[in-house]
């Protein structure tokens, strides 16, 4: 719920001189069911005129308490809850969840399934990004097309993971100490394939929109994020280094197999949503890098480590806290065992999107409500993670 | 990094009269915590992000787990930041904060005067387990509705009755049907009681 306006902040926001008809400002609620709001999510602004004065998101229509359901249940069982989670990309849902467990556990994964999850995460990423600028595009008003095109390459990569895992979008495809099932070699040509063939897709989708007079029109310099505020404000992900900030967990911690391979972080310049447009579409450039190196590396050799039980899997009592770079931001799990370990006794997702939000009054400040729609299509929300 | 050990000293020698413990995680995890009382847990913040020789500018992850009385061991309920740093890469420190499960006093300082981040994440705390943050700007539910009188992340936490699969309510579930009826709205008590009356 809003505050309401002082009368002195009302009125200072009115013209003052005499003859002048006063104003009001106007209470608007976009959302909770706005297709620009890219699902349950509500906006409470106060307008003066077109002009954004106060925002406050609101939040909380798609709450399921997703942290109880998995605080009773064993270890494993919610391995396909966290699919739900950012449901564009269950594959580093699973894989925040599986390295914090393992971190927490102790449990040493074999090189190959550390390929196969850089495999499966670098794909996710490429059609998560792909996705969003397609939905951003939407957001502004090219209805349809690039978003028809992002979908086109994002069908090939769902058809490799429903060839893997059964499943095109809820894979539950990862498991302690390793992935369910190993990747034969047609489904690595599948993958070499899409390799191959996306950056030429990226040529095409940057020739659409990079210069696009329009999408510049629009998107430059709106919903500016300054370096300082998006370190302290917690913001992770393309959203921060579109800021600036040249922070990738896949190289600061390098977890994972990430070491092994040579990539560069983009980084932007200024913070509005043209940077977080292009930040992506760079990041897709030094994802299919990585996907080159991880198939052609990709060594032989056990698919899961074949310690690890499956049933009455057990943790030793402690605290842990795992991350990975999620496409939407740095995604962690926080978890607790206790005497007995069978299940978690506390269990917390650290949501990229839901954290990204927080700024996003910031953002919106003094620019017309239609910059708030593409504002929010920048930040990438999905709102399965943001709600929990 | 410096050990933790190493890193306590230095915050000790930092503030002055801050009670600090060391709290040991399972020795896979590797991330033992820094337990700060509650009085100087603002001053210890504040000086790990601007110090500069550890720059913790990058609250992570900040949430709350709530743990039940243990035999003579009292419960408590334990709030979790997670620092990193962006300036100088590295992290994490754990600082951990405990208040008492009671609701009147389960009151810590917020942090978000000292990291942004923390704004929505501890209303998150405060929605799901009651955990009042002195200082925070705008502390209010943010998963819950307003009207939801209750904390359901804690551990002895009862649903209300008005489930549809609770046909016969009983024992704990019938003695909070009463307050459920509480958080109804009063336009739709209204109408519950001129059902009543016909």
């Amino acid at each position: 719920m809003i505050q309401p306006l002082t009368d002195e902040k009302r009125y200072s926001l009115t013209p003052g001189a005499e003859g002048l008809i006063e104003t009001q400002t106007l209470e608007v609620s976009i959302g909770p069911q706005h297709p620009s709001t890219h699902g349950v999510f509500r906006m409470d602004c106060v307008l003066d005129g077109e002009t954004v004065v106060a925002l406050k998101p609101v939040m909380g229509y798609l709450h399921r308490n997703h942290e109880q359901l998995a605080e009773r249940m064993a270890w494993l069982g919610s391995m396909p809850y966290t699919d739900r989670l950012d449901y564009f990309n269950s594959m580093t849902n699973n894989w925040a969840y599986a390295l914090a467990v393992e971190k927490l556990a102790g449990i040493k994964v074999p090189e190959r399934a550390e390929y196969i999850r850089v495999i499966v995460g670098e794909l996710s990423r490429l059609q998560n990004h792909a996705s969003v600028i397609g939905f951003m595009l939407q957001d502004l008003g090219a209805w349809g097309t690039p978003l028809l095109y992002a979908f086109r390459e994002r069908e090939k990569i769902l058809d490799v993971f429903e060839a893997v895992s059964g499943s095109r979008m809820m894979c539950n495809y990862f498991r302690f100490g390793g992935v369910r099932v190993d990747f034969n070699e047609p489904m690595l040509a599948m993958a070499r394939d899409i390799t191959a063939r996306f950056p030429k897709f990226l040529d095409e989708f940057e020739k659409l929109l990079t210069t696009n007079e329009v999408l510049l029109g629009r998107c430059q310099k709106v919903g500016i994020l300054p370096k300082e505020l998006a370190i302290n404000a917690s913001i992770s992900g393309p959203m921060a280094r579109a800021s600036g900030v040249e922070y990738d967990i896949r190289k600061v911690d390098s977890y994972g197999v990430y070491g092994h391979f040579d990539f560069q972080v983009p980084v932007g310049e200024l913070g509005d949503v043209y940077d977080r447009y292009y930040v992506r579409v760079l990041e897709m450039r030094q994802s299919v890098k990585i996907l080159e190196q991880a198939l052609r590396d990709i060594p032989q050799g056990p698919h899961v480590a074949p310690e690890v039980k499956l049933r009455n899997f057990k943790i030793p009592p402690g605290d842990g806290y795992g991350r990975v770079e999620a496409p939407k931001g740095e995604l962690g799990f926080y978890l607790v065992s206790d005497e007995g370990g069978k299940m978690p006794y506390r269990y917390h997702v650290r949501p990229p999107s839901f954290i990204n939000l927080t700024i996003l009054e910031d953002m919106c400040l003094g620019h017309k409500v239609a910059d708030v729609v593409i504002i929010l299509g920048s930040v990438d929300i999905v709102l399965g993670e943001v709600d929990r | 990094m410096e050990a933790i050990e190493k890193i306590k000293e230095i915050v000790l020698q930092a503030v002055a009269g801050a009670q600090i413990e060391i709290v040991n995680s399972t020795p896979a995890a590797q991330q033992p915590a820094l337990l700060v009382d509650r009085e100087h847990i603002s001053a210890v913040a504040k000086f790990l992000k601007e110090d500069p020789r550890f720059e913790m500018d990058f609250c992570s992850c900040v949430t709350a787990v709530d743990y039940l009385p243990k035999g003579d061991k009292p419960g408590c309920i334990e709030v979790v930041y997670h620092l990193y740093s962006v300036a100088q890469k590295q992290g994490p420190v754990v600082l951990k904060i405990r208040a008492p499960r009671e609701l009147e006093q389960c009151r810590v300082p917020s942090l978000t005067p000292v990291w942004r981040g923390c704004e929505f994440q501890e209303r998150e705390a405060y929605d799901l387990y009651g955990v009042k943050f002195d200082g925070h700007p705008d502390l209010r539910r943010i998963l819950m509705w307003d009207e939801f009188t209750d904390h359901p992340m804690r551990k002895d936490y009862v649903p209300p009755a008005d489930y549809e699969w609770e046909p016969t309510p009983h024992d704990n579930t019938l003695q909070r049907a009463g307050q459920a009826h509480g958080i109804m709205p009063p336009s739709a008590a209204a109408e519950l009681e001129k059902t009543k009356k016909k």
